[in-house]
């Protein structure tokens, strides 16, 4: 099958230009000039699109097992295929917690039944999450887990934390780290400023996650684990990084479409699609953690897609869960960055392909000859008006319903199949 | 202005100078039926009000339906026990519910901020924010307009000072909100750890001495003390707080002579006000209760004849 007369962009492998792709066998057989590829025949007509790296997200909330409510593994990666991610590392605080090598292979198994895209999970560092003795780390990684974290439950006992580092450290695995120091968050639902003092809601102070980002910068350099921060929120973080990188410490971090997208303004109607952790910020943090992904201080970009029953989020604003769904409306955020001038286009998909792919290094995120053939087809100018009761997620908990936005995935290739085909109805 | 566009009142901060001036207007004409033989008029005759207090109360709900009364209205208290189901079940729910039974006003207290914000989205009827979480509390602060307005008669140049656990306190949101756009000077003062971050912005100063905020004061209001909230570690004692904090004799030599104390009660006696002064002659405390029917009754009337639905 040939991908033709579209703009091949590969930040990977520097490919930017009019190229036509052939896939054979599920993998990619040739990358060649515009026009070597069949007028007929099997073949996609990508004229006006971009054929990039399939897309990878290394932070997501698939709920299976346990949250089937809120979401599977079959509807998780159909919303995934549907926003152009075609690997998905998910996150451990499931039910029972995949921290045992049962629960990983219960997990891949399902994702190889009834996933459409390609599923990585992450093991939890600490039995059930309570940050008080270390998973099975090493049999975990041996099933296949790319990652390890605790994830919103951060590991408060920093004796812990720096074992759990070295530990992970001896398999390679890279330790993801929720940063919030949770005695400072106290009752906090928001970010602690003006908005949070206007609305009268408890605040969290940005210090809560700069001081545990600093924690595990220490602990990093302690132990030489590769340290990987989620969803970076402030300009205090990024200082922190900044630095940590200079000195040579092995670390690595993501930010969340939204967190670069709205302030903690967007709170101020109570909705409590706008609560999550880490909560939004004002304007010089989001002005901060955008100039941090363009310069390379932050190499991901990483949806934290967290799918919650409307019955979950209908509640008073203290009362609500924390997070969001992002596989769908990810691209087209990031997208309008770039249609802003804010973000270069080769930077956004970096960070949305090779960026994440190499911190849990696995194969993905790039289009050269042999790999996988997980390929993304974009359609920059696709006009869109962000409608939930369209998600394939299971869930609708999304502070953006009504945008318009430009710039959506069209066609979604996982190992050469094709998944996802906006033309044919979507998901196949 | 006659008539007040808007279906609900869920905080000062969306009103405009007129809107207020409309309120205490109407307050101050409704006040005179409170001296009458018969306390009652028909003007909200066959209208429904609900009182729905998710949160403990026992004057601002005793008030809304004592000026509901003087109305009219049918009034319904209906206190949900917060233990008998979650809070979330029973915000949802009690409101779906009580909007189907098609109410002209709805009265809410809720222990968290954003509450009523989120039941007015819900129902038709008319909602009266009657305190969310720490965030507003309008009938306070416009009964505080008017127990002013009667006293100074004007707002513009007033130096008001509020004193206490201002993070915390829904009244002091209010107040600020509606002082300062009747063209009040604004103070706030308590230690550190109960002023919330930019408070300033709001357009006020922010003192941590009392000394500070209360020079030449011509309105000091001093908020409650929780004693529960004590246990998150936001001064040491009660007894430290008071030596601080608490409006004494002494300290009020500082304000103007013809200053007046306020308080949106209960008041802790002892603790952030002395009882010489809460019972002394300044005190307009008795006087915000009574001022606080008058200005239910205009909210209601005003919300209840539905203009702004």
């Amino acid at each position: 099958m040939w991908i033709v007369n579209g703009r091949l962009i590969d930040p990977a492998n520097k490919i930017d230009g009019d190229y036509d792709l052939r896939i054979e066998n599920g993998r990619v057989a040739a990358v060649a000039p515009r026009g070597e590829g069949p007028r007929e025949g099997e073949r996609i007509d990508a004229a006006g699109k971009w054929i990039v790296p399939g897309l990878v997200d290394m932070h997501t909330h698939l709920r299976e097992p346990g949250f089937e409510y809120k979401e599977s593994i079959g509807t998780g990666t159909r919303a995934a295929a549907s926003g152009g991610f075609t690997s998905v590392a998910c996150m451990a605080n499931t039910n029972p917690v995949n921290d045992s090598p049962a629960i990983t292979e219960f997990i891949l198994g399902k994702a190889r039944k009834e996933g459409v895209v390609n599923v990585f999970p992450i093991g939890a560092v600490t039995k059930g999450l309570a940050g008080e003795s270390l998973a099975e780390m090493g049999e975990m990684k041996v099933a296949g887990i790319v990652g390890v974290s605790d994830d919103g439950n951060t590991i408060m006992n920093a004796a812990v934390a720096r074992r759990a580092f070295e530990y992970a450290g001896m398999f390679g695995l890279v330790v993801i780290s929720h940063c919030e120091d949770r005695n400072l968050s106290e009752e906090g639902v928001m970010h602690e400023g003006f908005v949070s003092t206007r609305l009268g809601l408890p605040g969290v102070p940005a210090a809560a996650e700069e001081i545990m980002v600093s924690r595990d910068l220490h602990l990093a350099e302690l132990t030489g684990a590769r340290l990987h921060i989620a969803h970076l929120s402030t300009a205090g973080s990024v200082r922190l990084l900044r630095e940590a990188r200079d000195r040579g410490i092995d670390v690595t971090a993501e930010v969340s479409p939204h967190h670069l997208t709205l302030t903690d303004e967007a709170v101020s109607t109570y909705d409590t699609n706008a609560k999550m952790t880490p909560p939004l910020r004002p304007e010089r943090d989001v002005q901060a953690v955008r100039d941090a992904l363009v310069d390379g201080t932050i190499d991901a970009i990483a949806t934290d897609h967290a799918p919650h029953s409307p019955v979950e989020k209908e509640v008073e604003f203290n009362a609500a869960p924390n997070g969001i769904i992002g596989l769908e409306t990810a691209l087209p955020l990031v997208l309008r960055l770039v249609h802003e001038g804010r973000l270069p286009l080769d930077t956004a998909l970096r960070r949305l392909t090779a960026g994440p792919a190499r911190i849990l290094r696995i194969d993905k995120g790039h289009l050269s000859v042999g790999s996988d053939a997980d390929v993304t087809i974009i359609d920059p100018d696709f006009e869109l008006e962000v409608d939930p009761t369209r998600f394939y997620s299971k869930s609708r908990n999304t502070p953006f319903a009504g945008w318009k936005l430009r710039g959506r995935a069209v066609c979604t290739i996982v190992g050469g199949r094709t998944v996802f085909d906006l033309a044919r109805g979507g998901i196949l | 202005m006659t008539t007040l566009a808007k279906k609900d009142l869920l905080g000062i901060e969306q009103l405009t100078r007129e809107e207020i001036e409309l309120i205490l207007v109407t307050a101050q004409s409704l006040r005179e039926i409170q001296t009458r033989e018969i306390k009652k008029v028909p003007t909200l005759r066959g209208k429904t009000v609900v009182n729905l207090f998710f949160e403990a109360s026992t004057r601002t709900r005793m008030s809304f339906e004592i000026a509901a009364k003087r109305l009219s209205a049918d009034t319904i208290n209906f206190s949900p026990s917060a233990s008998s189901i979650s809070k979330a079940e029973t915000l949802i729910d009690t409101a779906r519910n009580i909007g189907a039974m098609l109410p002209d006003v709805i009265v809410v207290r809720h222990s968290q901020a954003g509450a009523p914000e989120m039941l007015s989205r819900m129902v038709s009827a008319a909602v009266i924010n009657a305190g969310d979480g720490a965030h507003e509390h309008p009938s306070q602060a416009l009964l505080d307009l008017l127990t002013v307005k009667e006293k100074k008669g004007r707002f513009e140049g007033l130096k008001v000072a509020i004193v206490g656990d201002i993070a915390a306190s829904r009244v002091a949101r209010s107040d600020i909100y509606a002082f300062t756009k009747m063209g009040a000077e604004v103070r706030v003062a308590g230690p550190p750890t109960m002023l919330p971050p930019g408070i300033e912005r709001l357009g006020v100063k922010a003192y941590t001495n009392i000394r500070d905020a209360i020079a030449d004061a011509d309105v000091i209001m001093m908020l409650r003390i929780q004693m529960e909230r004590h246990s998150r570690v936001l001064f040491p004692t009660i007894r430290e707080y008071s030596q601080f904090f608490c409006l004494t004799p002494e300290i009020l030599r500082l304000a103007r002579e013809d200053v007046i104390i306020m308080h949106p009660g209960p008041i802790n006696r002892g603790v952030e006000i002395s009882s010489e002064i809460a019972d002394g002659p300044y005190s307009v405390i008795l006087e915000q209760v009574t001022n606080g029917l008058a200005v239910r009754m205009a909210i209601l009337y005003l919300l209840a004849s539905g203009s702004g639905r």
